[in-house]
């Protein structure tokens, strides 16, 4: 262990500079996290984006001569109760997460970011009203406040894509990025080349554009990758409470729901495999925003 | 490990550590076989004996920061020694390493080993750069303290100023609770702070900056430390709290027969305080003696450069500053030999070789090969400026009655500017000064119209301008601009310079097109001094005074009449600071514009403006034209603020006053009754408590409010 | 520092009107009829007469400002309505499984604190070093694994393991508090993870920040040793943000509550939300909402009083 504050080291001086490493190597040695989030997304990103060509197994094709097989050559992650193979429901189920949990980010963080900005830059009762609007989201659970969604907006399938649960999911994260936006803006407000701008007469819009939006762009991507985790982790809850995506569709909260536990006494893979996946996208996903966050804003994150 | 300088010699160590204790003392005599009587590199004045106890002295400190961006060679081999009772001054621009050295000296630099550190320092007489951080620390804080810049971020927000005080006495001196209580009363007593029984509960916010500095120096004080190293303690106090803070330093030195070395980049403060200064540039010492003979016989091109360069208020005004060309070196790159070199006008092949310091006289020192050669006192005395003839009559700006309170809810009220009238006359240059609080920010954004006044009103050219909206006011903005303090924040960092500036001539459609906005661009850049391919490039890619250049060209590009200057040299260096005020002056000549300089660096209003005003607590005390105001001043808080400003007017101990404002300005709040200055006025009168003074008329220009002025 | 709390619950009251507001208007005014949809999930096919009839029974075919107006003064005298599927009262049915969900959420944060804190301390004044790197993958880990599933996965191991489960049906903790443990240790374990890993970020980062601050490095050249440092001015500085945090991430565990509850068959308040969401029982989603967010906000007062204790600047006021 060493010191909480670490002496220099009194001693020779470096004659000359040390030699710089690359700067993928001074990537990985500052962000080691974040370039094994990032490594491991893009493989999953490929293997479920590919998983109609790469997935050994249709995902929906039942087998009752072979349910709840161990994993073994033929299926290397065993197969479920109904004899269906679980590689290829977990590369399925893959498809849905990133897809509702990335569409319902972004659509959420967008909202919330141009209702945070606009709020914060116009003032007065629109921004009186919005922010007591926003502060009564904030204090309903955002696991709650979809399940409520989920209760009133019922289903609206497109595609195949339950769209209002999208929805449901979205809506939750614009108080959240709405705030941040907000408290961002306002910070940028207070700068002095704002101001110049003002006394420039660029107007509130130019300003907006010009001067405000760019540099929120990395607290929005920033949030964006925070909002893509929680996104997924809330769809797989909803699904495993039945609330979520509907059979057929394959979803890693489904493949835990109804009897899964029960069938786990005996065959565990069945609900390690898809809990291990959303995990894995969870802990990538948290492990690229924390290193985002580092690289856009490294005052708020502290450390390094 | 290098050797300890010669003076120190072996018998007398051992006594002096008897105030150390005792597993030390080992340790002493560990270090007593290290010594040897070699010579010493780098500064010769050390070596000299004088009477009295060196404290504190330094040997060829050099210290690296292996960094992202690169190795940064921060100090790169500093000598100097520090006796008992006296101040030494290190001064120098930012990034000269003066603060560096210091947290060095303190064992305050971490990092592990991306810093490095070599030399040699010694206190009393022992070496103690090779100690291990646990020896280290029971140092600081005993025998070695520091007092910091900030006092308003120095202290713990969540402990009582009590705790904070007694702390170093309960980690050192193994005091009781009570002991400890009781020294810090008499600490408290010792800088002036009254009712210290009450205070020592009181947490930090409770306290105003400058009573925190205070506290900072109780803090110092605590174990009876025999070394202060207190960096730039004043910069950020008001001029009449820094007066008061530096006294009382001045005070416990010769009291307490401590060594204080005193960080700082204000040569008028080393002027009045120090008793030897050390000039530092680009990680090096490049001149070092006696006060007298560093300020009054400058050897150094640099130390000249920089009085010249420094607006003083007891030296005759000119036109222009001399200036330093350029701007200090890169640590990173710097250039070989003399880092001063590529900014010298007496340079030659010679300065390709690093100059050694070399003494030129029994206290005096510099690192020149081609010293400055002045005839005799350097600078000169002041005569008095002829009353030249007020300029323009004709009022470009007129505000009259301005006022704006800020309402705080629950019936508070923060009057910010309070019926605030003067004019600006065409082509002249209206200086407004005072103290943090005063207003004056406030009322550049009133005139900007980034705040909507409460009531008054103020003309541009016959023009009222108060309450025009839409496009009309968009008219008026073009007409007035504005150049900020902070070239960092003013700049938008995400934007090329040249595209910043583009833009605004787009939106108000001063030119057609993109291509021939560029063209005017480049035309601005020009004036200010900045070649074209300067608009390529993003702010942090240029220093701080190239930024304040750009700042300039974003205002003159729009071809205004009036140009607001908030502060505009303050967060500058010092001799980036002359380049930048030439600037606005030969523009205002070449261009004809009216200024609006506001600043709280009295010799910088003196030196730019043609009328000055002064204000205190939202109101103008006085006004009048330069020589006016400055030759006699009337009103007793221009007096005060006058005699506040160290200059160059006497050196330490040549008979000058002390600081003479007591007190503290009051909050903006909760005003004073009657004249707001009342409460730290010398010549109040119960009148003065109940009646707020009218503004009332000297001479023609010159005005006063002030019933006993 | 009474002003202040006063003003805290003052600002209270409006948002608690404003979430009562927004989840009656959301109920009744967004797309998809929910007596239809409840009448579905019976099984049936049910005809537009029966619906009406259904939502005349229910007294959703008034204007939907006598509704509201009707609830809002009911929220007044704690009459929350009666559930439509059960037709029992909606504040009884709450009072039922109430507690179960406060000991499951009480635990889990205690367990999260007592976790936390140490951990974020530590990772911060060692940051940069392996010890560091360890306490941020168990932190990344709380967030990335879902708490319902590592509910089944500790069940799972229990019964793998001890061949254990925590037992069933619902106990009162003051007449049996062991059972009432041995319920609730997994559950609690499981989603007081998450908080716990959401506070050691929290506490981490700050600890960090506060070790860059001035004064910080006044303790320092007070030669202070680096164990009080860190006692008294790294932590009590960085608990502020961080307290800050326990009360707003309480909101996060309560959504991690609802889903845990199913996993271990407790029967609190989340289960009962969940089958009013399955059912559309709008009435009991509406007061479910309603209660929850009272203890969001008592929670949320909790942690104001516990700030102004730590922060002076708040309990003396500034100036």
């Amino acid at each position: 262990m060493r010191n909480v504050f670490p002496p220099p080291s009194h001693g020779p001086l470096w004659a000359n500079e040390p030699k710089r490493l690359p700067n993928w190597v001074e990537l990985i040695r500052n962000y080691p996290f974040g370039v094994v989030g990032l490594l491991v997304l893009v493989i999953i990103f490929v293997a479920s984006g590919l998983a109609h060509w790469i997935a050994p197994y249709d995902p929906l094709e039942t087998n009752y001569a072979n349910t709840l097989a161990a994993p073994s050559l033929q299926h290397w992650l065993g197969t479920d109760t109904f004899g269906r193979d679980l590689l290829s429901r977990v590369l399925y189920g893959g498809r849905t997460a990133l897809f509702i949990g990335v569409s319902a980010s972004i659509i959420g963080s967008t909202i919330g970011a141009m209702l945070g900005i606009t709020s914060a830059y116009i003032g007065g009762w629109f921004e009186l009203i919005l922010e007591r609007f926003l502060e009564v989201l904030l204090a309903i659970p955002t696991m709650i406040l979809a399940l409520v969604l989920v209760a009133t907006m019922g289903r609206n399938l497109v595609f195949g894509i339950d769209f209002n649960l999208v929805l449901a999911i979205a809506l939750p994260i614009v108080p959240n990025m709405a705030r941040i936006a907000r408290s961002q803006t306002l910070t940028i407000r207070r700068q002095a080349y704002v101001d110049a701008a003002r006394t420039l007469g660029f107007s509130s819009s130019r300003i907006i554009a010009w001067h405000i939006a760019p540099n929120i762009a990395g607290p929005y991507i920033v949030m964006v990758t925070t909002f893509v985790s929680q996104a997924i982790l809330i769809e797989a809850s909803l699904s495993y409470l039945g609330l979520g995506v509907t059979a057929p569709t394959a979803s890693w909260g489904l493949m835990l729901a109804g009897n899964a536990f029960n069938s786990a006494l005996t065959a565990p893979w069945i609900v390690i495999f898809p809990g291990v996946a959303i995990a894995l996208v969870v802990f990538s996903f948290s492990m690229l925003g924390d290193a985002l966050r580092d690289i856009f804003d490294p005052k708020a994150s502290a450390g390094r | 490990m290098l050797p300890l300088p010669n003076f120190v010699r072996k018998d007398r160590l051992a006594s002096r550590h008897s105030a150390l204790p005792t597993r030390w003392r080992q340790r002493v005599h560990e270090l007593l076989g290290s010594i040897n009587d070699s010579e010493n590199p780098g500064n010769p004045m050390a070596e000299k004996q004088i009477e009295g106890d060196v404290l504190l002295s330094v040997r060829d400190l050099h210290v690296q920061f292996l960094t992202g961006a690169g190795l940064i060679h921060a100090v790169r081999g500093v000598s100097y020694d520090v006796w008992a009772g006296e101040i030494v001054a290190l001064v120098g621009e930012s990034g000269c390493g003066k603060s560096v050295s210091s947290l060095a000296l303190m064992g305050l630099l971490h990092g592990g080993d991306a810093t490095r550190i070599s030399g040699a320092a010694s206190l009393k007489g022992m070496d103690y750069f090779g100690l291990s951080e646990e020896q280290m620390r029971r140092l600081r804080g005993r025998e070695i303290a520091m007092v910091f810049q900030e006092p308003m971020t120095a202290l713990n927000p969540v402990l009582t100023i009590g705790i904070q005080i007694m702390e170093p006495m309960l980690a050192h001196l193994g005091y009781s609770r009570e002991k400890a209580w009781n020294r810090a009363v008499e600490l408290l007593t010792l800088v002036g702070v009254p009712d210290p029984e009450r205070r020592l509960g009181l947490y930090p916010h409770q306290f105003s900056g400058g009573m925190r500095q205070r506290v900072m120096i109780a803090i110092a004080l605590a174990c009876n430390p025999s070394v202060i190293i207190a960096d730039e303690p004043t910069t950020a106090l008001d001029v009449t709290i820094q007066a008061q803070i530096l006294d009382l330093l001045q005070d416990l030195v010769d009291e307490l027969k401590i060594g204080l070395v005193l960080i700082t980049h204000n040569l008028g403060l080393v002027a009045r305080y120090a008793d030897r200064v050390n000039v530092m540039y680009a990680g090096r010492i490049v001149e070092a003696g006696t006060t007298s003979q560093v300020l009054r016989h400058p050897r150094h091109q640099y130390t000249a450069g920089l009085l010249k360069a420094v607006p003083q208020l007891d030296m005759p005004r000119q036109e222009l500053l001399e200036t330093i060309p350029g701007q200090p070196p890169s640590l990173r790159a710097l250039p070989e030999g003399c880092a001063f070199r590529p900014r010298c006008s007496a340079a030659s092949d010679k300065c390709l070789e690093i100059p050694a310091l070399t003494r030129s006289t029994q206290d005096h020192s510099d690192a020149c090969f081609h010293p400055f050669k002045d005839n005799g006192v350097y600078p000169a005395a002041g005569t008095p400026e002829p009353i030249k003839p007020a300029i323009s009559k004709e009022a470009l700006l007129t505000v009259s009655g301005l006022t704006k309170h800020f309402y705080l809810g629950r019936g508070a009220t923060v009057r910010a500017v309070e019926n605030v009238s003067f004019s600006v006359p065409t082509g002249g240059t209206l200086g407004l000064v005072g103290e943090s609080g005063c207003g004056k920010t406030t009322l550049a954004r009133l005139l900007l119209r980034l705040e909507q006044a409460t009531a008054g009103t103020f003309e541009l050219d016959g023009d009222d301008l108060l309450f025009k909206r839409g496009q009309r006011l968009k008219d008026m903005r073009r007409k007035i601009q504005v150049v900020y303090q902070d070239p960092f924040t003013s700049l938008n960092p995400r934007h090329k310079v040249a595209d910043a500036l583009v833009e605004p001539l787009l939106v108000h459609k001063l030119r057609k097109n993109r291509r021939e906005a560029r063209e005017r661009v480049e035309e601005a850049l020009s004036l200010v001094g900045l070649p074209s391919e300067m608009g390529d490039r993003y702010p942090h890619q240029m220093s701080g005074g190239q930024r304040q250049r750009v700042g300039i060209a974003r205002a003159l590009v729009m071809e205004p009449d009036f140009i607001i200057c908030d502060e505009p040299v303050s967060a500058l260096d010092v001799s980036i600071q002359a380049q930048i005020m030439n600037l606005l002056v030969e523009l205002q000549k070449k261009l004809g514009l009216t200024y609006l300089f506001i600043a709280h660096d009295l010799a910088v209003v003196r030196h730019i403006s043609d009328i000055v005003a002064v204000m205190y607590l939202g109101r103008v005390v006085e006004s009048g034209r330069r020589q006016e105001l400055f030759a006699e001043p009337r009103h007793p808080y221009t007096q005060a603020l006058l005699a506040a400003v160290p200059s160059f007017r006497g050196l330490k101990g040549e008979g000058l006053s002390r600081g003479p404002l007591q007190g503290e300005i009051p909050s903006p709040l909760n005003p004073p009754s009657g004249c707001v200055f009342h409460t730290r006025c010398p010549l109040a009168t119960d009148e003065c408590r109940t009646a707020v003074p009218e503004s009332r008329s000297l001479t023609e220009t010159h005005k006063v409010a002030c019933v006993r002025a | 520092m009474l002003r202040y709390l006063l003003n805290r619950l003052m600002l209270a009251i409006p948002t608690l009107l404003g979430v009562a507001t927004l989840t009656f208007f959301m109920l009744a005014l967004l797309p998809g009829d929910a007596v239809e949809t409840m009448l579905r999930a019976d099984g049936g096919n049910p005809t537009p007469e029966i619906i009406a009839a259904e939502r005349a029974r229910l007294g959703l075919d008034r204007p939907i400002l006598v509704q509201f107006g009707d609830f809002l003064w009911g929220l007044f005298t704690g009459d929350l309505g009666s559930s439509s599927w059960t037709g029992k009262p909606v504040l009884d049915e709450i009072m039922l499984r109430l507690p179960v969900t406060l000991e499951l959420a009480v635990l889990g944060m205690i367990i999260a604190v007592v976790i936390a804190l140490p951990l974020g301390t530590l990772a911060g004044i060692f940051h940069g070093t392996w010890l560091d790197n360890l306490i941020r993958i168990f932190a990344f880990g709380g967030i990335a694994l879902p708490s319902f599933w590592l509910g089944m996965m500790l069940a799972l191991a229990m019964l793998w393991f001890f061949n254990w489960l925590p037992p069933l049906g619902s106990n009162s903790l003051f007449s049996d508090p062991i059972r009432v443990l041995q319920q609730l240790t997994l559950p609690a374990l499981a989603v007081g993870y998450r908080y716990a890993a959401m506070l050691v970020r929290m506490m981490r980062a700050s600890v960090i920040e506060a070790m860059s601050e001035d004064y910080v490095r006044t303790a320092r050249a007070k030669g202070l040793p680096a164990s009080s440092i860190v006692r008294r001015h790294i932590v009590p500085n960085s608990l502020l943000p961080t307290v800050t945090i326990i009360g707003l991430e309480f909101a996060l565990m309560v959504g991690s509550l609802v889903v845990i509850e199913q996993v271990f068959s407790l029967n609190g308040l989340g289960r009962l939300f969940v089958e009013s969401v399955a059912r559309s029982d709008l009435i009991v989603i509406q007061g479910i909402v309603v209660v929850l967010t009272i203890i969001f906000i008592a929670i949320n007062l909790l942690v104001d009083l516990a700030y102004a204790a730590i922060d002076p600047r708040i309990r003396l006021g500034r100036g």
